[in-house]
């Protein structure tokens, strides 16, 4: 009981945090929540799965920019893009996935590098004309919500952490899930799984659309809060990032993946100073937890069933 | 009428003939053995049928319904429940959901059901649990629901694998070995179960090495050997085989 006090009494701390936080910190908050919502959708592919996917800011990248160019050529609300983006990022995976789907361990997660890149690649090529080229997109509009503009690093901070929390009120409802337990089942053993009647293909490209889906509407949320985009922001190294995040977090463990998210991107932020040395401090922590701790900081909590009620 | 009906199964693996022309019926409500020495391509006919392997030739009449070229997950929901010879428990998942998992066949909700739990979901939810426990209570599981299946005894997660076969609501079920790895009193019990499996009117088609147990507790015997069928009638017409003494038998227990 104590324990749920607290945490919801850091949760309120939390969320009054920017009336003493200066707008800088407020800022950092801003991207540990972008990177948080991007690696729990990760989550569903990589910790959920178990499915090796390096290429998730991709479809990051196809929510940002589907945002960036309906909003600056067709003047259409970023609020309204936010479902658009995430469908067609959800689609796009469909159409990468669907061929790929089969491989296993390290044969996906060199395909799905080569995703992340192709389409860095076809971003700075301007492909159709429409993604600017290596300098990307500019003058991407604020979400209006309510006649208020969303627009400093506070307003920016709710809109975030507000979606961050029905994500993860929606995800941990869904972990509870039959769907939940069937990405669990192909995780332990996929033989066993298509055998007790479950459609693996079926399920890993739901979990990469359904992952997809929520990276692209955060690719809208992103595109406007930066007001500007452009490759660079969407390479590789991101991918690893958010890798990253949910290994070192927990796979599969929403508050793991949360923190995990604070860790990676929050305390660099701290030792700034130490510029180059602290690269070497996160590899070398990297490392120390693969060795000691390979499930990750948080590990998934056990499901709990009301087995009493029944009996 | 047979629940299923193999007719002329073939399977190569490369220049490897593993099942070659095996045809055999497996009556409903019976309990069919199917024996042969190692290598006799006993396993790799369970994985026809389950759909693992597709046959080079031949059918697969289950219930009137062809299975060849049916994934297996289709299989599955058609009523053909397997156990592994390897155990293949989800080892990280508890007992309950390991239990719980077999009854995913018969469940309807996605991920939208999931995420907004409309009260028909809750009650399929409650439904699997109810199934899980009704499953683990026949196959007399009495463990802790919540330890991971990996912490189980031998013996406990090969009954465990029973459960979850048990839970999809199969018309046959098909037990690899099941008896791999038991004690005696384990064996005693679990031919006990095979009989209270078809007692509830669910077909049962095992693999098994241990000789006593097949005797015991089938009606019908196929005998399989370099991935021939040899020999098939009532245990004590395919004790007396000459074939089998030869191939089988004569070499294994004497």
């Amino acid at each position: 009981m104590n324990r749920k006090y607290l945490i919801w009494a850091i949760c309120l701390i939390f969320f009054l945090s920017p009336l003493f936080l200066n707008a800088y910190w407020v800022d950092v908050l801003n991207n540990i929540g972008i990177y948080a919502i991007l690696a729990l959708s990760l989550n569903f592919i990589l910790g959920d799965t178990g499915l090796f996917h390096m290429g998730h800011a991709a479809f990051f990248a196809v929510g940002a920019y589907t945002t960036a160019i309906l909003n600056t050529m067709y003047h259409i609300p970023i609020l309204f893009l936010i479902p658009f983006s995430g469908i067609t990022a959800a689609i796009f995976a469909y159409l990468v996935a669907r061929p790929i789907i089969h491989l296993r361990g390290d044969y996906l997660l060199i395909v799905t590098i080569g995703i992340v890149e192709i389409v860095r690649i076809a971003l700075v090529n301007n492909i159709f004309g429409l993604t600017g080229g290596s300098n990307g997109i500019f003058g991407i509009s604020r979400p209006h919500l309510f006649g208020l503009i969303i627009r400093r690093p506070t307003h920016f901070f709710y809109y975030i952490w507000i979606f961050l929390a029905v994500s993860v009120f929606l995800f941990h409802r869904l972990r509870n899930s039959r769907f939940g337990r069937a990405l669990n089942y192909i995780k332990e053993d996929e033989v066993a799984a298509e055998g007790t009647g479950v459609d693996i293909a079926k399920y890993k490209l739901i979990a990469f659309v359904l992952g997809a889906f929520w990276a692209g509407m955060v690719g809208n949320i992103y595109a406007s809060k930066m007001t500007i985009i452009s490759p660079e922001s969407f390479t590789f190294w991101e991918s690893v990032i958010y890798f990253c995040i949910v290994i070192l977090g927990g796979s599969g463990s929403i508050t793991g993946v949360i923190l995990g998210s604070f860790l990676l991107i929050g305390l660099p932020e701290l030792f700034r100073e130490f510029a180059q040395a602290r690269m070497l401090v996160f590899g070398l922590a990297m490392i120390i937890m693969m060795i000691f701790r390979p499930q990750g900081i948080l590990p998934p909590p056990p499901r709990k069933y009301n087995v009493d009620q029944i009996n | 009428m047979a629940l299923l009906h193999l007719k002329n199964l073939t399977k190569y693996f490369g220049g490897l003939t593993a099942v070659d022309n095996v045809s055999f019926d497996v009556n409903e409500g019976s309990i069919v053995g199917l024996i042969g020495p190692n290598g006799a391509g006993k396993t790799t006919v369970f994985n026809l049928i389950t759909g693992h392997y597709v046959p080079d030739q031949g059918e697969i009449i289950f219930n009137g319904q062809n299975l060849v070229k049916k994934p297996t997950h289709i299989i599955v929901s058609l009523g053909i429940a397997r156990t592994f010879q390897t155990i293949r428990l989800f080892k990280e998942l508890s007992v309950l959901e390991n239990a719980m998992s077999g009854y995913h066949c018969r469940m309807k909700a996605g991920i939208f059901a999931g995420m907004f739990k409309p009260r028909w979901q809750k009650r399929e939810e409650r439904q699997a649990i109810e199934i899980a426990l009704k499953e683990l209570k026949f196959v007399g599981l009495d463990v802790d629901l919540n330890q991971k299946s990996k912490n189980l005894s031998y013996g406990n997660q090969r009954l465990l694998e029973i459960a979850r076969a048990l839970a999809s609501s199969p018309k046959l079920i098909i037990l690899d070995e099941p008896a791999g790895g038991m004690n005696d009193q384990e064996t005693r019990e679990l031919v006990e179960l095979i009989r209270n499996i078809r007692d509830r009117g669910i077909t049962v088609l095992l693999i098994e090495h241990d000789m006593s147990l097949v005797m015991d507790v089938c009606e019908y015997i196929v005998v399989l050997d370099n991935g021939k069928k040899i020999a098939h009638g009532a245990p004590e017409e395919v004790r007396e085989n000459k074939k089998v003494i030869e191939a089988y038998l004569g070499l294994d227990e004497e």
